[in-house]
């Protein structure tokens, strides 16, 4: 990982993004937008799951936010790897970016086994059990979970790797 | 320093409380702490996007791009108390970084601007609020938005993307205490 921070920090490419001075702040302002859009799906979905929030259906509601969680994701996902071409040695040993990482996988996985449970049970969504109280347990947590992998991402500008 | 054309016994009032407020304990502990002032940029960071997040689903409900099976009172009814209780979030978390320098902050371009962005987002939500969007509680999902709430909305997009450009921009501008 170090040999590759160092390989990438050498390349042109890299070079370009750091000697342009406005592109750093812009492309972490596009990526707080992103944050924005990921987070305020996430939201409005696990608002629902708990049932806070219920003039839609689980279904319409993840019609309406499902898609917007994706594109920001991959706003996100486009500007987090620019910030990385541009300062690979602030990000990528960085233990604050590993963990980031390690709870984004997590939450990419939570997310496409909600997708995936949304088809066969849409009874589910309405019936009062369990497995419901477990379903809000795990949304609250899921959501926490993306508001942990906004906060790594801010402590990536705090801890210093050498 | 230099504070332009800015003079006279306001200014020096202002900068007088400025000064104190840098000098309390609370300013002291998250300037000096390791860990405090970036806990409180996460506190921001999560509540400044679900402020911009939740505000771009009515305001795109307004301009008719997405929610437009939904009438706009349903929608902001559901979505805008969650709004409300992020931008608490994000004022409180701002005005604790805000405290910890505010010299600094007072004179950064960057933050001036922002601040003056804020307030013209507040006036054109309450402009929309109660007077161009008074009868929005009837509008059905199938009624066209009046040209004076997208006008509305538009502008709300605009200042809220501009805030968070402004406010990443103060965090490379403001030099370190």
């Amino acid at each position: 990982m170090e040999a590759f921070a160092q390989w990438l920090a050498g390349t042109s490419f890299s070079h370009g993004v750091q000697r342009t001075l406005w592109l750093i702040p812009v492309l972490q302002s596009i990526h707080i937008l992103g944050i924005a859009v990921v987070l305020s799906s996430v939201a409005m979905i696990e608002l629902r799951i708990v049932g806070v929030v219920k003039s839609q259906t689980m279904i319409q509601t993840a019609h309406r936010f499902l898609p917007w969680l994706w594109a920001g994701l991959i706003l996100l996902a486009a500007t987090g790897i620019l910030l990385i071409v541009g300062e690979p040695k602030r990000s990528l040993p960085n233990p604050a970016f590993q963990l980031k990482m390690l709870m984004l996988a997590l939450a990419l996985a939570v997310a496409l086994a909600f997708r995936a449970s949304l088809r066969p049970n849409t009874t589910f969504w309405t019936r009062s059990s369990n497995a419901r109280r477990l379903t809000n347990a795990l949304a609250i947590l899921a959501f926490l979970l993306w508001c942990a992998i906004a906060v790594a991402g801010r402590w990536i500008a705090y801890i210093r790797v050498e | 320093m230099s504070w332009g054309a800015e003079s006279g016994a306001g200014v020096q009032s202002v900068m007088t409380f400025l000064k104190w407020l840098e000098s309390t304990q609370l300013a002291e502990f998250i300037r000096e702490s390791e860990w405090a002032f970036p806990a409180v940029e996460s506190v921001h960071v999560i509540a400044l996007a679900l402020v911009v997040g939740t505000i771009a689903i009515v305001d795109l409900r307004l301009l008719g791009l997405a929610s437009t099976s939904r009438s706009y009172a349903e929608l902001s009814r559901e979505v805008l108390p969650w709004t409300w209780a992020s931008f608490a979030f994000a004022a409180i978390s701002g005005s604790l970084m805000f405290v910890s320098q505010p010299v600094g902050y007072f004179g950064n371009s960057a933050f001036r601007i922002k601040i003056l962005l804020l307030c013209l987002a507040g006036i054109n939500m309450l402009v929309f609020q109660f007077l161009t969007g008074r009868g929005a509680a009837r509008w059905r999902p199938e009624d066209a938005v009046p040209l004076s709430g997208k006008i509305a909305a538009s502008l709300s997009l605009a200042f809220w993307i501009t805030v968070v450009f402004l406010g990443r921009w103060i965090g490379f501008t403001m030099t370190p205490a």
